[in-house]
């Protein structure tokens, strides 16, 4: 089992906490002055997201996490697995649903995702910060209604909500912020 | 690397702040007499101190080390002369990287032959003192900075008021359950079967020195025995706590930040030898590099070091507490990322 002393942490480094695979982002030595250190640090789990703070003595070891980050393209999905490609190798991936989670709302096809995989297995994707998808259904806007701010709700291809200004009608190509879930432009 | 990355770190004003400094400082010793030195920061010799590490390098076939800190060829020069000294030096830490630490950084350290460590004390809050009012900033912005105030609070008295337990008669047990009442995060990888002292650190970072004034000085002095380091153990301020034996050690903090760190210096060889050796065991249960120990530092106190106190304070966080600084990269011309 590879481990990691207290002393090798740096941003990026991947190890495994509470049985999740994480990423540092922060690596603070807190010491009173002569003694003890110990080592404040930021990471984000890496199968929900969600951004963590541990304290570790220092020369403490933890386990390094064997994780690998690429690009992949979407394929298709069956229903139980989403299918990616890394586009050079030609090798072909299945995602769960806990792995895809949000992701399936902004993908259709052909999007390049950031893949994570730990121990050779899909645990997190990540779609394209901006993605361009058609709306599927949405009631016609109120001729004459420019109050500012006012939005509808618009169903996407993908089968995702979100909130659209009152002038876009079926069928539009809209530019989705994948990190907000919010319209951006018609494309 | 960015495309910023040649630039200084600080802003103009910050290095002409450091060059009055230091200019006051060597000002503040020149009038009392206080000689400056300059001692190797490349020696063969590497520290022992389990906490610290030195950064080594190589000359020709042999690894040697930078200084963490000037204290042992300071104190060689002192065993042969009896003369105040100081210097103002670099000093190095493998490992030290944060808000307020940097691998490489400034130090001040200096030796008052007679001096015990309250006279000490004196001295370092009346160079404080001077080189506050001598600075630019402190006449822009912060009254405190005129006029600085310097609470002094023994360890014993800084726990009990602070933690609620008394560090000479506590056990990593007690300081566990205190953690625990307290709600302070428990550190992975300290238990309680950890030293006491690994226990006390935490507990001083986590309750004491939260409790320290935020615009002021505190000096926190007579540490326990085990963290004696390089100081003297003697009778405690008996004025403020029952007779207990103590380190005769101190620091300086401005708010929580750590600013110096001073002793009473032990002049005893036999003795200093044996905690060496006692810090190299503790290195090789930790799983460290032993401490290659100064034989030559040995020598001189066997030669005889006069009864004498010194000091060691960071610049770059005295720099920080002058101009108001949150990050030490603040302060430096060019910080770790882009030396």
């Amino acid at each position: 089992m590879a481990t990691y002393s207290t002393n090798q942490f740096k941003n990026g480094l991947k190890i495994i906490l509470d049985n999740d695979p994480c990423s540092i982002t922060e690596n603070i030595v807190v010491k009173p002055g002569k003694g003890q250190a110990f080592n404040r640090v930021k990471m984000k789990n890496l199968k929900t997201g969600r951004v963590l703070e541990r304290t570790f003595k220092s020369t403490e070891s933890v386990e390094a996490a064997d994780v690998d980050e690429m690009n992949v393209e979407y394929l298709y999905t069956d229903g139980e697995y989403w299918h990616f490609m890394e586009p050079t190798s030609f090798e072909q991936y299945a995602a769960d649903e806990i792995a895809v989670g949000d992701t399936a709302k902004w993908i259709k096809g052909q999007e390049v995702c950031v893949m994570i995989l730990w121990n050779g297995s899909p645990i997190s994707i990540t779609p394209p910060n901006f993605v361009e998808l058609a709306v599927a259904q949405t009631d016609p806007g109120l001729k004459g209604d420019t109050a500012q701010g006012t939005t509808k709700p618009a169903t996407l291809e993908t089968g995702s909500e979100v909130k659209v200004p009152l002038f876009v009608d079926e069928g539009d190509i809209l530019k989705i912020d994948t990190r907000t879930g919010e319209y951006v432009s018609r494309a | 690397m960015n495309d910023e990355d040649w630039r200084s770190n600080a802003r103009h004003e910050m290095l002409l702040e450091r060059a009055l400094l230091l200019k006051n400082i060597r000002a503040f010793f020149d009038v009392r007499g206080v000689v400056e030195v300059e001692t190797p920061l490349l020696s063969h010799h590497s520290t022992t101190d389990p906490h610290l590490d030195s950064l080594s390098t190589s000359f020709r076939d042999e690894t040697c080390y930078l200084n963490t800190s000037p204290e042992y060829a300071m104190k060689r020069l002192l065993a042969g002369w009896q003369q105040p000294i100081y210097q103002i030096c670099k000093a190095f830490r493998d490992d030290e990287l944060g808000p307020n630490h940097n691998p490489e950084f400034s130090m001040l350290e200096w030796y008052r032959p007679g001096y015990s460590m309250e006279q000490l004390m004196d001295e370092l809050a009346e160079l404080v003192k001077t080189v506050c009012q001598g600075s630019q900033s402190s006449l822009l912005n912060s009254a405190s900075h005129k006029n600085p105030v310097f609470e002094r609070l023994s360890y014993q008295q800084a726990f009990e008021r602070f933690a609620g337990l008394n560090p000479h008669k506590t056990s990593s047990a007690q300081c566990y359950q205190i953690a625990k009442a307290n709600a302070v995060e428990i550190p992975q990888g300290l238990s309680v079967d950890d030293e006491v002292d690994d226990w006390l650190d935490w507990l001083l970072t986590q309750l004491v020195l939260p409790a320290f004034e935020k615009g002021g000085f505190t000096f926190l002095y007579d540490y326990p025995k085990s963290q004696c380091a390089l100081a003297k153990i003697g009778l405690n301020d008996t004025a403020v706590g029952p007779p207990v034996l103590v380190a005769k050690r101190f620091e300086l903090f401005f708010g929580e930040i750590e600013l110096a760190n001073g002793f009473h210096e032990l002049s005893d060889a036999k003795e200093q030898l044996q905690r060496f050796e006692a810090e190299n065991q503790s290195r090789e249960q930790a799983g460290k590099e032993l401490g290659c120990i100064d034989n030559n530092f040995i020598a001189a106190l066997s030669s005889g070091l006069p009864d004498c106190s010194g000091v060691a304070m960071g610049l770059d966080r005295l720099l920080m507490v002058l101009a108001d600084a949150k990050y030490i990269d603040q302060v430096l011309a060019f910080s770790w990322s882009r030396a």
